[in-house]
């Protein structure tokens, strides 16, 4: 039997949109149903008052600081490693089995999963070095996470360059080293910061890693060795042991917030970047 | 002035080590703590047996493994789906001013943690499960459909690339020769991208086999090989979190010797992803 195409067109077609919209509604519901049931909760003195009675009541002060402190490592550590592994892989290298393993080795490790991480955080820093849970072990796990991404969007800003800039810095005598601080990395800096503010979302909601590096101390962190719970895994405990749903709500709204408002920063500043050199 | 530029060179190829270097120490430490508890229990024991009690001395994961599969499997069949009809509308039916707004809009949501996840699925998909289909609440389905919804703008975003990636020419042909949209995107544009949406499948299914905390809060973590969907299971992330914190001794070996297994199952995964998506 033929079936009329026309007809299979549509129907295909009306399935289609109907999958497309369940998953667009699905995706948007999350973010509403977080904001609406959390954003009620939220106050200046939740943000600036300390934990109590574990959470069931007081506010979140010293999560934002663990997690302030921890995307802080994370990043000064990860930031020169990443752009520098950029800069040798599109400047100063041919592609060959040096690049290749470099770039399968940082797509490997953007596939290792984060509770990978975070036994491995554990074992070196936590244990072997040492350091116990506390910021410094947290933050250079979470370097880890985000080294891949770092690497990823510079590499892309850095070949967006165009190479005519490079050839009038060589015939005006400079070096190659001059070339890349004072021309091409200024120019490719806004798709660099993408990359970086991308790893700072990235930082601030995960869970498995930091958990089992920074530990889950209530006290607010002082020092580089202090533990401290950063905003999602105190979100995790509230949650998971359902000690107090409006703080869990209230938390997870700033979570969501600051995060949505992170990412759409790295959009803008990619779409932006990428229009001037297109 | 030469030797300079030589030493900024060789600076960076030591930057540039940094990613791997890190992959070659993961793989060293996490081998180095869970090897020789395998070795004691013997390979088949470890992977074959299903019995954990590890302050009894017994270390089985079958349970586990078999979970994190079917749980994978799950997600893919709930998230593939969605995640290709939304990829294919997006790419080939709906207007690209349309397109240009929902995309991004999509790609943003990757960034919800995955804490919150779970969360949504504890206080809304959970009672849902047990009122309506009996059981816990806590299980593999419940698991399967919040990882089916996780991986979705991973697997949307990349199709739509691998779709967008195919030229334009050919779907002119395609409907110049009297071929509906429907058709073309059958039998040109989808065999056309095949490897590119078959890196996006697997990448999402590295993603649920991988995640930790939504699927803690969500699947119940007993420990025995599910019968049924609606039964609670724990996965081989979820034994890891649960009981680092208090484990020691040959029980956190074992711990570490689940992450052996959960580590190679990712790595031949992603080698799959690159060996696909190099074909292109």
């Amino acid at each position: 039997m033929r079936v009329d195409p026309l007809l299979t067109e549509r129907l295909v077609k009306s399935l289609l949109w109907c999958l497309t919209g369940l998953t667009i509604f699905v995706l948007i519901f999350i973010i509403t149903f977080i904001a609406i049931k959390g954003l009620p909760q939220l106050s200046l003195s939740f943000l600036w008052h300390d934990i109590e009675d574990m959470g069931r009541a007081g506010g979140i002060f010293p999560t934002l600081v663990s997690t302030l402190y921890l995307t802080l490592i994370a990043l000064v550590v990860a930031s020169p490693l990443g752009v520098g592994s950029a800069i040798y892989l599109t400047e100063y290298t041919l592609e060959g089995w040096v690049t290749r393993l470099i770039r399968f080795g940082a797509e490997c490790l953007a596939g290792v999963p984060s509770i990978i991480l975070g036994l491995f955080g554990f074992v070196l820093f936590v244990i072997k070095l040492n350091f116990g849970w506390s910021m410094l072990s947290g933050g250079l796990s979470l370097a880890i996470m985000i080294l891949p991404t770092i690497i990823r969007t510079s590499e892309e800003a850095l070949k967006a360059v165009p190479k005519e800039y490079q050839d009038v810095c060589f015939s005006l005598g400079l070096s190659k080293w001059q070339t890349i601080t004072r021309v091409v990395l200024p120019c490719a800096l806004p798709g660099i910061m993408t990359g970086i503010v991308l790893s700072i979302g990235r930082s601030i909601g995960e869970t498995a890693v930091v958990l089992f590096t920074a530990g889950a101390s209530l006290r607010t962190p002082t020092s580089l060795f202090d533990s401290g719970r950063s905003m999602a895994v105190h979100f995790y405990i509230l949650a998971r042991e359902g000690l107090s749903m409006p703080n869990a709500y209230g938390t997870a709204a700033i979570l969501i917030i600051s995060i949505l408002l992170i990412n759409i920063t790295a959009y803008t500043l990619m779409q932006r970047f990428l229009r001037k050199y297109q | 002035m030469l030797t300079r530029e030589k030493l900024i060179e060789k600076a960076l190829l030591l930057l540039a080590l940094s990613a791997i270097g890190s992959l070659a120490l993961i793989t060293i430490f996490i081998f180095l703590e869970g090897l020789p508890i395998i070795l004691k229990t013997g390979l088949s024991h470890f992977i074959f047996g299903a019995h954990w009690a590890p302050t009894k001395g017994h270390f089985g994961i079958l349970a586990m493994i078999l979970s994190s599969l079917y749980v994978t499997l799950g997600a893919l069949i709930f998230g593939v789906p969605l995640a290709l009809g939304c990829a294919i509308v997006l790419a080939e039916f709906a207007p690209p001013s349309l397109t240009r707004i929902l995309k991004p809009t999509i790609e943003l949501l990757a960034g919800i943690p995955s804490v919150v996840y779970g969360f949504l699925g504890v206080i809304l998909l959970v009672p849902l499960i047990r009122t309506y289909l009996g059981g816990p609440g806590l299980s593999l389905l419940a698991a399967s459909l919040i990882l089916g919804i996780m991986i979705l703008p991973t697997v949307i975003s990349i199709s739509i690339d691998a779709m967008h990636a195919v030229p334009t020419l050919y779907r002119e042909g395609s409907i110049a020769l009297g071929a509906t949209q429907w058709q073309t995107v059958r039998k040109l544009v989808l065999p056309a991208a095949r490897s590119g949406i078959i890196t996006a499948i697997i990448l999402g299914m590295g993603r649920a086999i991988g995640e930790t905390m939504a699927v803690i809060m969500v699947a119940g973590n007993a420990l025995s090989i599910p019968t049924s969907i609606l039964d609670s299971v724990r996965t081989l992330t979820a034994n890891i979190a649960l009981e680092l914190g208090y484990a020691s001794g040959a029980h956190r070996e074992a711990l570490f010797a689940t992450g052996i297994v959960l580590f190679i199952i990712i790595m031949i995964l992603n080698t799959a992803a690159t060996l696909i998506a190099g074909r292109r």
